[in-house]
């Protein structure tokens, strides 16, 4: 999946010039914690955090006396340079980036020009739906043996009983290297048939099917 | 208490029937009446016959065009990849002769149910072939083909104009009647499944609370697999109760799914008989609170149709009849005219005896999970009457 399916293209963002009070309101009237700072040439220059911005900000106790500090330009807060992303880059490796580096925003950057941003939230969502049901179905996880051949082989028990399947995932199995848990969400209301092909075919079931009685 | 109950019945519900190694099987009624009748509970008297849903009433809920290919369907004229479009050709919901005809039936017996008590002629009605809970506005899925359960609700707003509570019990998340009123405030869905996690749907989410107007007005409390009486029980008492305090409904609709008990082939859920006897026991005791006994219930999931489904169905028209549940020894001519038929040994009481539960490892995890969804789930149900 590439950066460019998930990425939010309506960004909010701020000139470098505008004050610490724009960034202040505009962070409390819309739902980001980010703001990009861009030139005239939609040039990604800087990007504020939520809490860049309240660091700048005097205390909910100031008597007021310091009320002058929110009228600074952005630019004298901002982080930069900005690490940004392109819209082809992989959405595995901006996980990778977000968790190296605990940032939670990236800008996208296209033709030097800023394309969108992609955040924690995005990618969350994404993985939402890698794991989670978007159609009705059922989830049956098999651990298999970590060798060649062996998707083929237990996706045709599925395709044997012409059951659709809605999503695959592949993850380790403990810490051992010799074995995978394959993870199927099927189209079926009725898996009883296929856990028992799986079972007659050998294959080791995980929880909650691998209680076999008095449950078939 | 004695309340005026109806049952709906007609042998025809045989009718719907996919094909014979399908585990969805409407002999399961005809299975309970059987044993209701040896056991004096159900006379002539007490039955009714379902009358046919019209076109126009399935399509309170269905749209037309879906209406036209189950029709096709059941005469052969649908082609593979139409019927695919609309959910039927799968092996959960293949087609078969005369689908549309045998389906009005079954949503014309929950009409039927709910005219009975709408009309004041019962306190409660039982209508043990609908609870269909899983059909879509223009899809069948999981063994539904229209849901009788919806349209009911669709007949009873615009018909009788009252507030209706739904509450599912079947294993499966009651999904389809969920999304049909997902934005109405004036009916309360609430559906007590095992997690979707691995069962089907899969849906069912403590999060999943309605939307727009309707939004509070969906409950689903998702327990976990291998969950037993005890904390099924628990989960089920306490969110009822909340939640008829808080909806403070006109009218209680159950869907009385026989699949959440540890025999059932197709889910992990580990309850018992005694979980059945407590079902009905509190639907009526609200029943009687809030709607002056308006109560109509449906049947829905339930597979292991010779040990399980006719005794838990049992209990229901027991409770709605005598306003008490049945015990000890089953009767010996229900027993010996099915023995010879079921390909397992049926039970000779009422009650399950404790064994049949396998030994749950984590048994105490479970249950302190279950109270977790529980709690989460009942955020927005504040008793009302407490706060005048």
């Amino acid at each position: 999946m590439l950066v460019e399916e998930i990425m939010k293209t309506e960004v909010k963002t701020l000139s470098p010039t505008a004050t610490i009070a724009d960034a202040l309101k505009l962070l409390r009237e819309e739902p980001i914690r980010h703001i990009p700072i861009i030139n005239k040439d939609n040039q990604v220059i800087g990007i504020v955090s939520d809490r860049d911005v309240r660091d700048a900000s005097p205390s909910i106790f100031d008597d007021g006396s310091n009320q002058h500090q929110l009228n600074k330009e952005i630019q004298s807060i901002m982080s930069h340079p900005v690490i940004t992303v392109h819209p082809l880059d992989f959405v595995e490796e901006v996980a990778r980036i977000f968790y190296d580096e605990t940032f939670a925003c990236l800008p996208v950057v296209s033709n030097n020009t800023l394309a969108g941003v992609i955040t924690e939230k995005e990618m969350l969502y994404t993985l939402i739906q890698l794991t989670g049901t978007n159609v009705q179905s059922s989830q049956i996880e098999i651990k298999v043996p970590h060798r060649p051949g062996i998707l083929p082989e237990v996706a045709a028990v599925f395709g044997h009983r012409k059951t659709n399947i809605t999503s695959v995932l592949m993850y380790p199995y403990n810490d051992d290297p010799n074995y995978k848990i394959l993870v199927f969400r099927i189209q079926t209301m009725n898996p009883v048939p296929l856990i028992q092909d799986l079972r007659d075919a050998g294959y080791e079931l995980m929880w909650p099917n691998n209680i076999a009685e008095p449950k078939v | 208490m004695t309340c005026q109950s109806s049952f709906i019945y007609a042998d025809d519900y045989l009718t719907y029937h996919f094909h014979s190694d399908h585990p969805f099987n409407q002999q399961r009624v005809s299975l309970t009446k059987d044993l209701l009748e040896a056991s004096h509970l159900l006379s002539a008297q007490d039955i009714k016959g379902p009358r046919i849903a019209t076109e126009d009433e399935i399509a309170l809920f269905h749209a037309p065009d879906y209406i036209q290919a189950v029709k096709k369907a059941g005469h052969g004229h649908l082609s593979e990849e139409e019927g695919l479009e609309h959910g039927f050709g799968t092996e959960d919901t293949p087609m078969f002769a005369n689908m549309h005809e045998a389906s009005s039936q079954l949503v014309g017996g929950t009409l039927t149910a709910v005219d009975e008590v709408l009309q004041g002629k019962s306190d409660h009605a039982l209508n043990l072939g609908g609870g269909l809970h899983h059909g879509f506005k223009r899809k069948a899925s999981g063994f539904c083909i229209y849901n009788d359960g919806a349209i009911a609700i669709k007949y009873i707003r615009e018909k009788y104009d009252l507030k209706v509570l739904y509450v599912d019990t079947d294993a499966h998340h009651g999904d389809g009647v969920q999304w049909a009123f997902y934005d109405d405030p004036r009916v309360c869905t609430l559906s007590i499944h095992e997690t979707g996690r691995y069962l089907f749907p899969g849906t069912g989410n403590i999060s999943e609370r309605g939307i727009k107007e309707g939004h509070g007005y969906s409950f689903n409390i998702p327990i976990d697999a291998f969950t037993e009486d005890e904390s099924f029980l628990s989960v089920y008492e306490s969110s009822i109760r909340k939640v008829a305090a808080f909806f403070q409904p006109d009218v209680i609709l159950t869907q009385n799914g026989a699949d959440a008990h540890v025999f059932d082939p197709l889910t992990h859920l580990c309850t018992t008989a005694a979980a059945f006897e407590r079902i009905p026991l509190i639907a009526h005791e609200l029943a009687h609170q809030y709607c002056n006994g308006r109560w109509i219930a449906l049947g829905g999931g339930g597979y292991d149709m010779w040990r399980v489904v006719p005794r838990a169905w049992g209990q229901i028209w027991s409770v709605m009849k005598t306003g008490d549940i049945q015990k000890a020894s089953l009767p010996d001519k229900w027993l010996s005219k099915w023995q010879t038929e079921s390909p397992v040994e049926l039970p000779i009481t009422w009650e399950d005896p404790r064994n049949i539960v396998p030994n749950i490892p984590r048994k105490d995890d479970i249950t302190e999970k279950n109270e977790k969804v529980l709690q989460s789930a009942m955020k927005y149900a504040q008793d009302r009457s407490a706060n005048m």
